[in-house]
């Protein structure tokens, strides 16, 4: 097992550079100019001197290199420092976003507490609510409410969010005034008021977000219930005079959430990615809004250095997804 | 079931007598499908809204582009059973012309997502040289984030194709490559798996025993074999890229404002949501509806094309 991680761990360095590459390439052959949205009175040589500035003078490899080494060598060299007041980095070139003129990596540090409380906090939520669904209706198949939470989870899975969260604003924030349809970031949560209002204004993109993942999570919880419901073993655990709650609950139960906890961890990533429509619908400035920003205003590092934090959480819980998979089930072990 | 009294001699039938004519095995799945409550009321609302959408423009002859000044921000009436938007365009007509792309985006962009995915499955399957590379490709493309990709290639590429296919045909193009690039894996990998198990039965080793050349076995063996992961995968992929397609045009990098597509349509409305919500219900009614029928569809499709299931 553990030369099966080594290896996958190994593996994926080589995947993610390709990756990284990818990323590069698909923006640098973008057309895209930064200087192009500066005002027309800019004389041509110190637009030029502007674009030299940016680091854009350089060759396509070295650009690519040293974004690298900013990446791996300095950015964990300014967050050491950061922490321990130490001083490693000493002013070296950070990844500077071409909007804000800032380091990229701050400004993710800023909005990063947003998509972690409002995205993870609706994962957690749609989690919770799927599992105990997906187990009763497959514990009772074709019950009224098998057919019913298949129903939902069918709708659930189908709805689109940015039409979910719309229609949510329409009825709770437009018609009823209930919670806010706007996330207000510089909400300090003090006393039982303010944590009131938190919660008042995280409901609905939770509830938009829990929704969908809870669709999903379920479908799966439902099948692998059913697949464990008429096995051999559960005869037998029933025969042995198991009570049906031991049965159902202990033996069934485990060996369905092997597939559904990795299930579950290949999904953690969309929390930050698959996150942007939610984001944009309820205005919350976390990572995903960020990324619309940088795309719009054509900050290729800011997109760069996103889209490649993104597919490392990819691949990293893909490898999680893969390691927890061989813990769970000693069928399969890799070596 | 109700054809049984009508043939009550037939269990008395001598047993080398068939007793029903050879049936297709696509009858077999028709039966099946037939018994999936949800996957036929999907077949009759997809196909419903399919038929308003191409076929309601000759009844519904208002022009979707046309401004009526006069008649902004109207509520529905006989003279547009929709209301019209801030421009005083028919809402009625821009959902039949949105409903148009947004169908043609998902049909064409699925066909290619799958013809990619089928093609990459099979030669990774079939050629055990090809396996490896193939496979390598598929999870890495797998491992990209393929939102924010398709973001960055719709926003950056979309005035270079626009000047040279024109603003919808640029667009259209853009688009359908776009989520056709980034959907194929879960076919593929499918395919090969299914092609890796198929590649050691019986007939495949007759037919190469008697001199099959590869091209002649793929297409004449292997293709038809693996049609069904094929077909389920292609449903599912319609609803996937109507789903993409009217996400980007959500965040506003989809078409141009001028070409209605429901995404369009949704993000249009979302600034008048205060005042005309209905705006915002009817477009995202249109493609919940396709997608939920869809889904049934490939769920029913995936039930009847499965032999383990069928005939139970």
């Amino acid at each position: 097992m553990l030369t099966y991680t080594l290896r996958r761990l190994l593996l994926a360095i080589p995947t993610l550079l390709l990756i990284s590459l990818a990323i590069f390439l698909v923006l640098d052959l973008a057309p895209g100019d930064p200087v192009a949205d500066m005002p027309l009175t800019i004389p041509p040589e110190v637009r030029e001197k502007i674009r030299l500035s940016l680091g854009l003078g350089e060759p396509f490899h070295i650009r690519y290199l040293l974004w690298l080494k900013a990446f791996f060598w300095t950015e964990p060299l300014y967050w050491i420092d950061a922490r321990f007041g130490t001083d490693f980095a000493q002013g070296a070139q950070r990844i500077i976003s071409f909007q804000s003129r800032s380091p990229v990596f701050d400004i993710i540090a800023e909005r990063m507490p947003q998509t972690l409380w409002v995205v993870g906090l609706s994962y957690v939520v749609g989690v919770l609510i799927a599992l105990p669904i997906g187990i009763i209706s497959a514990y009772r198949q074709y019950s009224w409410f098998d057919q019913i939470g298949t129903f939902v989870s069918m709708v659930g899975y189908s709805v689109p969010t940015f039409f979910t969260g719309v229609v949510l604003i329409v009825v709770f924030s437009v018609n009823l005034g209930w919670f806010p349809s706007i996330y207000d970031t510089t909400l300090r949560v003090t006393d039982w008021d303010s944590f009131l209002q938190q919660l008042r204004q995280m409901a609905m993109p939770v509830f938009v977000l829990a929704l969908f993942n809870a669709a999903q999570i379920s479908r799966f919880m439902r099948a692998a219930m059913l697949d464990n419901l008429n096995q051999d073993y559960v005869r037998t655990a029933r025969a042995k005079g198991m009570s049906e709650r031991v049965v159902v609950l202990v033996h069934v139960l485990r060996n369905s959430m092997i597939p559904v906890i990795t299930v579950i961890a290949l999904g953690v990533p969309t929390i930050f990615g698959g996150a942007i429509i939610t984001e944009q619908v309820f205005k919350v400035n976390g990572l995903g809004q960020l990324l619309i920003i940088a795309i719009y205003g054509n900050d290729v590092p800011m997109v760069q250095t996103l889209t490649f934090i993104f597919a490392i959480l990819i691949v990293l819980f893909n490898l999680i997804a893969d390691i927890l998979y061989g813990i769970l089930d000693p069928r399969i072990r890799y070596d | 079931m109700t054809d049984a009294p009508l043939f009550p001699q037939a269990p008395a039938a001598p047993p080398e007598q068939t007793p029903r004519p050879p049936r297709n095995q696509w009858w077999d799945v028709w039966d099946q499908f037939r018994t999936h409550r949800g996957a036929l009321v999907g077949t009759v609302v997809f196909v419903l809204i399919v038929a308003a959408v191409f076929l309601g423009p000759l009844i519904w002859t208002n022009d979707p582009a046309f401004i009526n000044v006069r008649a902004r921000n109207q509520g529905p009436s006989l003279a547009y059973p929709l209301g019209t938007d801030q421009l005083g365009r028919d809402m009625l007509a821009r959902m039949l012309a949105g409903g148009q792309v947004s169908i043609a985006v998902g049909l064409t962009a699925m066909a290619l997502s799958v013809v990619l995915g089928a093609l990459i499955g099979v030669l990774a399957g079939y050629f055990r040289r090809l396996d490896g590379p193939l496979m390598r490709l598929t999870d890495l493309f797998l491992a990209l984030p393929l939102l924010p990709l398709l973001l960055v290639m719709v926003m950056f590429f979309r005035d270079p194709l626009a000047a040279a296919y024109g603003p919808e045909g640029g667009i259209f193009i853009l688009i359908v490559t776009a989520i056709g690039l980034t959907s194929w894996m879960q076919t593929a990998r499918i395919v090969r798996g299914d092609v890796l198990a198929l590649k050691e039965r019986e007939f495949v080793l007759a037919s190469r025993s008697i001199g099959t050349p590869s091209r002649r076995m793929i297409t004449r063996h292997i293709l038809p074999n693996v049609l069904s992961p094929i077909m389920v995968s292609a449903t599912l992929g319609i609803a996937n890229a109507i789903i993409t397609e009217s996400a980007l045009s959500f965040l506003g990098l989809g078409f141009p404002p001028d070409f209605p597509t429901w995404g369009r349509l949704l993000f249009d409305a979302v600034d008048y949501i205060q005042q005309y919500p209905e705006r915002v219900i009817w477009p995202g009614l249109a493609i919940s509806l396709v997608v939920l029928s869809v889904n049934y569809i490939g769920d029913g499709l995936r039930d009847a094309l499965d032999p383990r299931i069928r005939g139970r």
